[in-house]
């Protein structure tokens, strides 16, 4: 049973199916629908058996490095490209194979936006490693 | 050779060969006997016409009720204990339905235990749990459960999930099987398949699901007189045999080429060796058999250049002549041949015979892999380094890709 990861970006990635404002911009019933189908989707997930975790990123991001010896860590936080990955959120999902994976983030990705419509955001999908090797 | 089991981590107690007795001097609850019992219990609630779904959420409580109970008063008959409060669970359940559905009451009569041997029970509750209409993740849960007395919690650790995704994918698959026939010989294959799952997810968590596949393996062998039975039993046990040689102390994984070959279980390899024969003598040779086959004679070799190629060549051959298309069908078994080729005849040929595999199977980390091995046979270092990079890039699993990696990294520095 492998695991995957769906994850969700605010930014990054290819180029987006449609254009589409900040949630913030769109219509409160639409807001309130988008919230509902990803609500839904872990629903769904639990229901299946095939749900491990789903988790929200806030957009604020720090990058920190080791600063030297007796030093303190060392911080920026941008400027950052506008082009840069930025990860808004994920579901881990264990499921039977790769086509299921790509089946649920075909189903995220249908979410609702503006006026009802599907965003068809992007998903990235990736596998999530065994920490054990199999047995075989 | 002298072996030492010293170095296994096997998680479970050893359990008592009857698992009727309960260890009477101590009064200590031997988990291990109870789990035995728990297929034969279930089967006989089922095969009495209870629904699979309610006799084991019954048989669930009642072992919740034995575990409370039978350190201060431990039952007689163990077996007929938990017999008896599944069934009274079984008529609360029902009467409490009845009263909402004002439906006529069935009544029981004394329990009767039923007089059929454990293998049978093990062979008909496998075939319930490994239903071919059950998704794979499905029937290996249900099985775990339903055959292997394990908890839902345990099982939820093994595969790493929260314990209410697994609840959640036990109780679908029991959902899947209410009113379905389950008094007809299933598909033996589909078994075979389940407990090979459970075999090679290894060991997570607190549970030796490898463990835990052999002795569902040796439980179906007293069911069935199939071949392909042994052949899977065989097979376990004697790669199992090798288990405390393929970590060292850091973890690290050591290919079976520098093992060291006194840690391999011998008395596992001879109860594989033995267990393969006696399959071997049908004459209906099948892969499970065959693959046991290449694994004996790995066992059998003193020291890894004492490995006899050529007859583990022949075995390879029968085993890919097994499928009409290998290369489509069953790429293992070719990329498997590929290396014994590389040892018999040379490792421009065993590469040659990866060739053949790009298409199907080139982008997987083991195809890269095998290619390292051969061209660090054939002396070329830096293809090695290059393809077992290529191999840790792809690989699924954290110890196999740091082994790739440090593979990469001593075949670049050696060069």
């Amino acid at each position: 049973m492998p695991k995957y990861l769906l994850l969700k970006h605010y930014r990054g990635g290819p180029e987006p199916h449609h254009p589409f404002p900040p949630m913030d911009q769109w219509a409160p019933e639409d807001v309130e629908a988008h919230m509902a189908f990803l609500k839904n989707v872990r629903e769904l997930l639990r229901e299946n058996g095939e749900y491990v975790d789903a988790q929200a990123l806030t957009p604020e991001r720090t990058w920190v490095r080791y600063g030297g010896t007796d030093a303190a860590p060392v911080t920026t936080d941008g400027p950052h490209p506008e082009t840069s990955d930025l990860i808004a959120g994920w579901y881990m999902i264990d499921v039977d194979s790769y086509e299921r994976a790509l089946e649920v983030a075909a189903y995220v990705s249908s979410e609702p936006g503006p006026g009802g419509e599907p965003l068809y955001e992007w998903i990235d999908v990736r596998e999530v490693m065994w920490e054990a090797p199999s047995n075989d | 050779m002298s072996g030492s089991t010293s170095g296994r981590s096997c998680g479970r107690r050893p359990r008592t060969t009857d698992p009727g007795v309960i260890d009477e001097p101590t009064r200590r609850l031997d988990e291990g006997a109870l789990r035995v019992l728990v297929p034969r219990v279930l089967a006989g609630l089922v095969r009495r016409g209870e629904d699979f779904d309610a006799a084991e959420d019954a048989l669930q409580e009642a072992l919740l009720e034995a575990l409370r109970v039978w350190p201060d008063h431990p039952p007689r008959d163990p077996r007929a204990w938990l017999a008896t409060v599944a069934t009274r669970r079984l008529v609360d359940a029902r009467r409490s339905e009845a009263a909402r559905h004002r439906r006529e009451e069935a009544t029981y009569a004394e329990l009767q235990p039923a007089a059929t041997e454990e293998g049978d029970d093990t062979l008909f509750l496998l075939f319930c749990c490994c239903h071919p209409d059950l998704a794979p993740a499905s029937q290996v849960a249900l099985t775990l459960r339903a055959v292997g007395g394990l908890t839902t919690r345990e099982i939820a650790d093994a595969f790493y999930v929260p314990e209410a995704t697994m609840a959640q994918r036990i109780s679908r698959a029991k959902r899947a099987l209410r009113g379905r026939r389950l008094d007809q010989p299933g598909d033996l294959a589909v078994v075979l398949r389940v407990l090979y799952l459970v075999y090679t997810a290894g060991h997570a968590g607190r549970v030796d699901l490898a463990g835990e596949a052999i002795r569902l393996g040796r439980q179906l062998t007293l069911a069935t007189e199939e071949p392909e039975a042994r052949g899977l039993l065989a097979l376990m046990l004697l790669n199992h045999a090798r288990l405390a040689a393929r970590f060292d102390a850091e973890g690290r994984i050591v290919t079976l080429d520098r093992q060291d070959r006194v840690l391999w279980d011998t008395r596992e390899i001879a109860e594989g060796v033995r267990v393969l024969q006696s399959a071997l003598t049908a004459r209906r040779p099948g892969r499970y058999q065959i693959e046991a086959a290449i694994a004996a004679l790995h066992d059998d070799a003193a020291s890894a250049e004492e490995t006899d190629w050529p007859q583990i060549l022949a075995w390879y051959d029968d085993l890919v002549a097994l499928t009409d298309d290998p290369v489509r069908q069953d790429p293992a078994a070719v990329l498997g041949r590929a290396v014994a080729v590389g040892h018999v005849r040379g490792p421009a040929a065993g590469l040659r015979e990866t060739d053949r595999l790009r298409e199907v199977i080139g982008d997987r980390h083991r195809w890269h892999a095998v290619r390292g091995h051969l061209h660090e046979l054939a002396g070329d270092l830096p293809a090695a380094a290059t393809a077992y990079a290529e191999a840790a890039r792809r690989a699924t699993n954290v110890a196999e890709r740091d082994h790739l990696v440090r593979q990469a990294a001593r075949a670049r520095a050696a060069d």
